[in-house]
């Protein structure tokens, strides 16, 4: 058995080019796309000499720092600024515990987080900013080296996480006779808690609404049904417009929820209607077969979709789920609507000074610079969850 | 040999004139029979006869609507607790599988033990491990269900129903998704099983495995038992010219 050609082995064509030969191939390869390539190029040119030209030379950025606190807190109390520190420390705590403990994407987030603090204390801030900054850096290093490999310290965690919602809005907040009205929380910081409260509130409900709608009992198909249907036929305006006129006309004089609580449920109640069908499109891609194996083992139908559909349908629409996510949190902006001081509403409020008009495009793109990084952080992290749970390959 | 050495005389599963219908399809149409301890029975017959419509009713996958269904001593009927008694009591064996691909073959046989017999995590991995030892496949425990071939799957699928120590295991076309070299790594198992003195309803196509290990085979057609007998009966002496047809048919190839 000399002639063994056969097995020999034998290599895939060679398909890696140059970046040469890949313009050539691409961009080069017939007179018409050359003349094509060509006037995008010019086009391009002329764009980006415009932006560039604009944003060194005419642009006048003052605007940004000298409104930067309002933009971040609104007109909350400068002497009460303290408490936004104390919730930033808090949650710098909780976050570097679970990176010590969690690796992976949460230490990924961490990490990205610390080096976001440590390019704010390079940045030219005022003392008291980049002060803070350093001792939340500082509390995030340390936690997280504590946390390290603490993987009993878990649970406590988790807990810690669950207290960190209470716990904002009370240090926000003040309490004892010492309050600060919500009607003073606003820009950045009001946009985040807007936004975390809604994430955090709409999914479980969503959840709970997608697997009522396939109820087998009427009663509970029905109502689910015509929430998620009356809810999806209204503008989210006009549901913070209900919530903000027409829920204290309903509810008895002496007990009146915050305009802010009023504007976290609306939006709450709002996306749940849209994060359950985004749900449902996951629970209706799960074979019926996967349920009936759990019921032959003995599993109650609860069970059977709390460990086995619940989790491939939920996984099977991570990408629906975070642009929902997203959408919220750009959705937030609405809330300036009824009154509330939100980033967009703070950027707004700041144009109005007479100090800084005609200064709109510096002030909407650097809101809209905000609102980019923090969303497309989110995009980044799903996909992050996504390569981890191996979605797609099974 | 007809008669497997651990069949008893005790009843397991009494079934008496149970009909089904999907909507106004009458797929089984009074089936009364009995199921001994220990025994082992054959189902066949062509698609649509019921065959596996009627081994899913016995642990309640599909409700029957007339009749009456008794599994070790308990009524199924639309009491939930009753239908959880037997399925913690009788094991099932799908045609696809149907293992659950977000966890590992080990979780997928722990899953039941953990969350229905309340056993210990330790206890469970221990005796799952034993299990695919028996299955012959304990180096794929910590592997997803993709990762294995077909065979190996329907093992796992098998020490998952085992894993929750079931009375009687149905087995509902076990062989009929895999490719022919896998088949009989799978019916190797069942054989083994077989051995071991479990109350066994299998559906299938596979006549020699009838044959070798059935006490009874029934042949079913159009959601009636038209023949039952022992293999050796039924293969050399079928009575019903519909059996006659089927035997010529599927023993051909």
């Amino acid at each position: 058995m000399e002639n063994l050609t056969f097995t020999q082995e034998v290599k895939p064509p060679d398909t890696k080019k140059g970046p040469v030969k890949w313009l050539k191939d691409n961009l080069f390869n017939t007179w018409y796309n050359t003349i094509l390539s060509c006037l995008a190029l010019v086009f391009l040119f002329f764009v980006f000499r415009g932006v560039l030209t604009w944003v060194f030379t005419q642009a006048n950025w003052e605007v940004i720092p000298a409104n930067l606190q309002i933009l971040s807190i609104g007109p909350y109390p400068l002497e009460q600024i303290w408490r936004v520190s104390y919730v930033i420390y808090g949650l710098a705590v909780l976050l570097g515990l679970s990176a010590g403990i969690w690796d992976g994407l949460t230490r990924q987030i961490t990490v990205a987080i610390g080096c976001l603090g440590a390019i704010i204390l390079l940045l030219p801030f005022e003392i008291s900013v980049r002060e803070q900054t350093l001792i939340a850096t500082v509390i995030l290093a340390v936690s997280f080296a504590i946390g390290r490999n603490k993987h009993n310290w878990k649970r406590w965690v988790v807990v810690g996480w669950v207290l960190s919602f209470p716990w904002t809005m009370m240090m926000l907040h003040g309490f004892g006779g010492d309050t600060i009205s919500t009607t003073l929380w606003g820009g950045l910081l009001l946009t985040l808690i807007l936004a975390a409260v809604g994430i955090v509130a709409c999914f479980p409900l969503g959840v709970l609404l997608a697997l009522g709608r396939r109820s087998q009992l009427p009663a509970i198909r029905w109502v689910s049904t015509v929430y998620i249907e009356t809810v999806r036929g209204v503008p989210l305006i006009a549901i913070l417009f209900m919530g903000n006129v027409l829920l204290p006309i309903f509810m008895s004089g002496d007990f009146q929820l915050d305009k802010v609580i009023r504007a976290m449920i609306a939006l709450t109640l709002f996306s749940a209607a849209y994060m359950a069908e985004n749900v449902r499109g996951g629970l209706q891609a799960i074979p019926s077969g996967q349920v009936e194996a759990a019921q032959a083992v003995g599993l109650t139908y609860p069970k059977a979709i709390l460990f086995i559909v619940l989790p491939q349908a939920l996984r099977a629409v991570i990408p629906a789920i975070v642009g929902q996510f997203i959408s919220l949190f750009k959705d937030t902006s609405l809330v300036s609507i009824i009154g509330l001081l939100d980033l967009l509403g703070i950027g707004r409020s700041v144009l109005g000074n007479t100090d800084w008009t005609g200064l709109q495009t510096e002030v909407f793109l650097f809101v809209g610079l905000i609102y980019f990084i923090f969303t497309y952080a989110m995009s980044h992290v799903s996909q992050q969850i996504e390569a981890d749970l191996g979605v797609g390959k099974y | 040999m007809t008669e497997n050495e651990n069949t008893t005389n005790d009843p397991i599963i009494i079934c008496e004139d149970v009909h089904k219908w999907f909507d106004d399809f009458h797929v089984l149409k009074g089936i009364t029979t009995t199921f001994k301890k220990g025994e082992k029975a054959v189902i066949c017959g062509p698609s649509g006869s019921g065959k596996s419509t009627f081994i899913r009713t016995i642990n309640r996958l599909e409700e029957h609507q007339r009749g009456t269904i008794i599994v070790d001593g308990i009524e199924l009927s639309n009491d939930l607790r009753n239908i959880n008694l037997i399925r913690q009591e009788v094991g099932m064996v799908f045609q696809q599988f149907n293992l659950f691909p977000h966890l590992t073959n080990i979780k997928n046989i722990t899953l039941g033990p953990i969350q229905v017999r309340k056993m210990s995590k330790n206890a469970a991995e221990e005796a799952a491990l034993a299990l695919l030892e028996r299955m012959d496949i304990a180096d794929q425990a910590y592997k997803y269900p993709a990762e294995i071939s077909g065979g190996q799957q329907q093992r796992v699928a098998i020490a998952r129903a085992l894993a929750m120590e079931p009375k009687i295991m149905l087995f509902d076309e076990p062989t009929s998704a895999l490719d022919p070299e896998m088949i009989s790594e799978v019916l190797d198992v069942m054989r083994e099983l077989a051995h071991s003195g479990m109350t066994m309803l299998v559906v299938t196509h596979e006549m020699g495995f009838a044959r070798e290990v059935a006490d009874r085979i029934m042949f079913f057609d159009e959601g009636v038992v038209i023949e039952e007998a022992p293999p050796a009966d039924f293969f050399d002496n079928p009575q019903h010219e519909r059996t006659k047809l089927f035997i010529s048919q599927t023993l051909q190839h």
